[in-house]
């Protein structure tokens, strides 16, 4: 008998007070009889719509009936037939968008936490599966090379080593992971978790070379000619940071999300003792409204801050998951939306060149917005008010506004189309202009997400073994 | 991992060490910078390539102790591996149609000029090398640059080597007493860089700087290495690391620079105070 309970099992989190304190993970998962309790909620209605909310089509009644069952190792082979990584779409997908946006449970009342089933499934897997027993496929005798080890590229080498494929995964960091162990902060993601999946692939036979930069250290057709790699996935993700271009952007405590993420996620400089250096401000402006706004700003908060998320729209139009900007605002990050930064303004002791505080950020000039008529993208242009400038007293900056691709693939990769601003041209299936090279991911499709990402690395599998398969 | 097969003081605070890092070594240009960490807890730091040896697989690098990283770097022997070696990274010394270079070099940045005077030497090019040392208890790779220069030009602020002077005071010399460079590429202090491109363009010579910004990963993803070169942002791991001197923000440059000193100066005390405790 199912659970017509409206409203959906509560997260269990950590307190907000003591959370923005430390970087342990936020939400703390549900409890086996929460799971089955939230399971049973499913009224594994005939249409399922929420599968085809999936980018990966994870067969979600079927996992979910699983664990109403108690059979979690059950719900779990369901979900690895289609998604390689659970126990990080669990916790980063912008599920209200996608599966959980579908769910019927969802027009009367609240839908399925599909998102938390899948996070608890995998848990439970990570802690009680035997990664020893996992067994090698046996090899079809072909040799593939991925490029990144960020979701696409992780998803891409499962799918096809599942195939019994050799494949080799090249990242150019010294740890895999990609975005989910540089971008995304670790109480929002523990990096155990990520480390953990990776392992996962290895037992299957995965190779990851790190310290390897294709493009710098190795071409794509050097490992096509001369290493035998017979196609080759590039998802080498989002490239370089973009700045607003606007005055004071190079004074010092001017960050990209990307710089201080990765001095905080991979780097691990909020750790006391840590070999690299990150500046401990006291007043922080996190400039834009997507994920990695609100990972920048709960990343400072921890290390003591008080925080502003700077957004040129309103609080309706925040491109981050909702329940980031809630978790943001649980835990005292205000919200200056509708403000737009202008200049970021320095210290500057006209008698003392030598000051240790010259170039240092003492404040930034905003302006207030109002929105207007909607643009192309189908939401309300926001224009400037009039005499609305004021001084946000910060000492640090932190510019969370999107990338623009990486050129080291593309300018030495020849025949390797892509478009104008930069983005690699791939079909539906993720084949470039190049035969035997897909792409897919943040280096095709520009900043996007984990899943969309998980997605078109999947795709990219599935051609890469047909054209390998009929070659 | 990555072996340390030689490692050799060429003065109390610089140390050259030639790395074994094949796959680096195949690809390694002079200009162009490796990224390394000593320990799985190690910060990411970029270092310029010194030399190489495409054959024996290795990459030379070479270092002066400034901060906690580079002071255990410096305490590494032979025999012991790094933790992460990544290279090369950036774009290389543009040499093509070059006739007559003169390089100049300061301090520890003559460990990068070194491997740039050899290139052109070996092209065929007429190479003037000015290395400048504050003093000669300082020198580094004074027979190298012999070997691979048509002349060296030897500077030092005490007179203690060479001639007492600057670098800037032997290239104006140079310039003024009638010789034709197609370009000036000068690696040093920032200091030392603004004001050789200020000789230089002074006298309508092209002028070249390597830069040595704080990075992170050195592939274009963080920007923490961002540069003002001709009024624009730049990034010195894909744009550079040489730009054109003309245009470089240098007092911009010299600010950036100084982000983590404070950090630096404590965590170079701490690591030796660790060392210090070892060797009781």
């Amino acid at each position: 008998m199912a659970n017509m309970n409206p409203k959906r099992n509560e997260m269990p989190v950590q307190d907000p007070k003591v959370r923005s304190t430390n970087f342990n993970e936020v939400a703390l998962g549900y409890t086996e009889e929460q799971a089955i309790d939230e399971a049973k909620r499913c009224l594994n209605c005939k249409n399922k719509p929420c599968v085809g909310g999936c980018p990966v089509k994870i067969y979600i009644p079927a996992f979910i009936a699983k664990v109403a069952e108690g059979d979690f190792a059950g719900a779990y082979d369901i979900i690895s037939e289609s998604s390689s990584l659970p126990a990080v779409c669990g916790r980063v997908c912008p599920q209200e968008n996608q599966c959980e946006g579908k769910c019927v449970r969802g027009i009367k009342g609240e839908a399925v936490a599909i998102g938390r089933l899948e996070r608890f499934v995998a848990d439970w897997h990570n802690a009680n599966a035997d990664l020893s027993a996992v067994k090698v496929p046996a090899s079809n005798g072909h040799k593939v090379a991925v490029i990144g080890s960020g979701p696409s590229g992780l998803t891409c080498a499962g799918d096809l080593a599942k195939k019994g494929y050799d494949v080799t995964v090249f990242e150019a960091l010294h740890l895999a992971g990609g975005v989910l162990v540089y971008g995304i902060p670790e109480f929002r993601l523990p990096k155990a978790i990520v480390q953990k999946e990776i392992e996962g692939l290895k037992a299957l036979g995965v190779k990851v070379e790190t310290n390897t930069v294709v493009g710098k250290t190795i071409s794509i057709d050097e490992l096509m000619e001369e290493y035998g790699f017979e196609s080759v996935f590039i998802g080498s993700g989002a490239g370089l940071p973009k700045f607003m271009r606007i005055p004071g952007e190079n004074l010092k405590g001017v960050y990209s999300a990307n710089e201080f993420l990765t001095r905080i996620n991979l780097m691990k400089a909020y750790r006391e003792g840590s070999d690299t250096p990150i500046q401990h401000a006291k007043r922080v402006a996190v400039v834009g409204g997507g994920n990695v706004a609100m990972d920048a700003a709960r990343c400072a908060k921890r290390l003591g801050a008080e925080v502003y998320i700077v957004y040129r729209r309103g609080m309706e139009e925040l491109p981050a998951r909702h329940e980031e900007v809630e978790h943001a605002m649980e835990e005292g990050i205000i919200f200056k939306t509708l403000t737009n930064p202008t200049e970021i303004l320095g210290y500057n002791n006209p008698e003392d060149r030598r000051d240790p505080m010259n170039g240092f950020v003492t404040g930034m000039k905003c302006v207030e917005m109002e929105l207007g008529e909607p643009d192309a993208s189908g939401r309300r242009r926001p224009v400037e008010k009039a005499d609305s400038e004021f001084t946000l007293d910060v000492d640090c900056v932190i510019m969370a506004l999107g990338t623009s691709p990486n050129p080291l693939i593309k300018s030495t990769t020849e025949g390797l189309e892509t478009e104008k601003w930069g983005g690699i041209i791939a079909d539906e299936n993720g084949l470039t202009s190049r035969k035997g090279i897909y792409a897919g991911g943040d280096a095709v499709t520009g900043a996007a997400t984990v899943i969309l990402a998980m997605g078109a690395g999947k795709t990219a599998a599935a051609a890469m073994d047909e054209y390998l398969q009929n070659k | 991992m990555f072996e340390i097969v030689k490692r050799e003081e060429l003065n109390p605070t610089v140390t050259r060490m030639v790395i074994s890092a094949p796959n680096c070594a195949r690809k390694a240009e002079p200009g162009q910078f490796i990224i390394l960490r000593t320990d799985a807890e190690g910060e990411r730091i970029p270092l310029t390539i010194a030399d190489f040896d495409r054959e024996k697989g290795t990459v030379t690098i070479i270092f002066q102790v400034v901060g906690g990283t580079t002071e255990k770097l410096n305490h590494m022997k032979e025999g012991d591996c790094l933790q992460d070696f990544v290279g090369p990274l950036g774009k290389k010394t543009h040499t093509d149609g070059l006739k007559k270079v003169a390089v100049v070099g300061g301090g520890v940045g003559c460990a990068i000029a070194f491997p740039v005077a050899k290139k052109l030497h070996q092209l065929g090019c007429e190479v003037h090398s000015i290395v400048g040392f504050r003093n000669k208890d300082l020198v580094i790779l004074e027979k190298d640059f012999e070997e691979n220069s048509s002349k060296v030009f030897k500077m030092s602020d005490d007179g203690s080597w060479g001639e007492k002077g600057l670098v800037t005071d032997a290239l104006t010399k140079l310039i003024e007493s009638g010789e034709q460079y197609d370009e000036v590429i000068t690696i040093g202090p920032l200091i030392m860089m603004k004001f050789v491109c200020g000789v230089a363009v002074k006298h309508n010579v092209k002028c070249v700087a390597s830069m040595n910004p704080i990075m992170i990963d050195g592939t274009g993803m963080c920007g923490g290495c961002r540069l003002t070169v001709g009024g624009k942002t730049v990034f010195a791991c894909v744009d550079g690391p040489e730009f054109d001197g003309a245009l470089i923000d240098f007092d911009e440059a010299m600010a950036r620079g100084t982000m983590y000193r404070d950090f630096e100066r404590h965590k170079h005390e701490e690591t030796c105070n660790l060392f210090a405790k070892e060797v009781k």
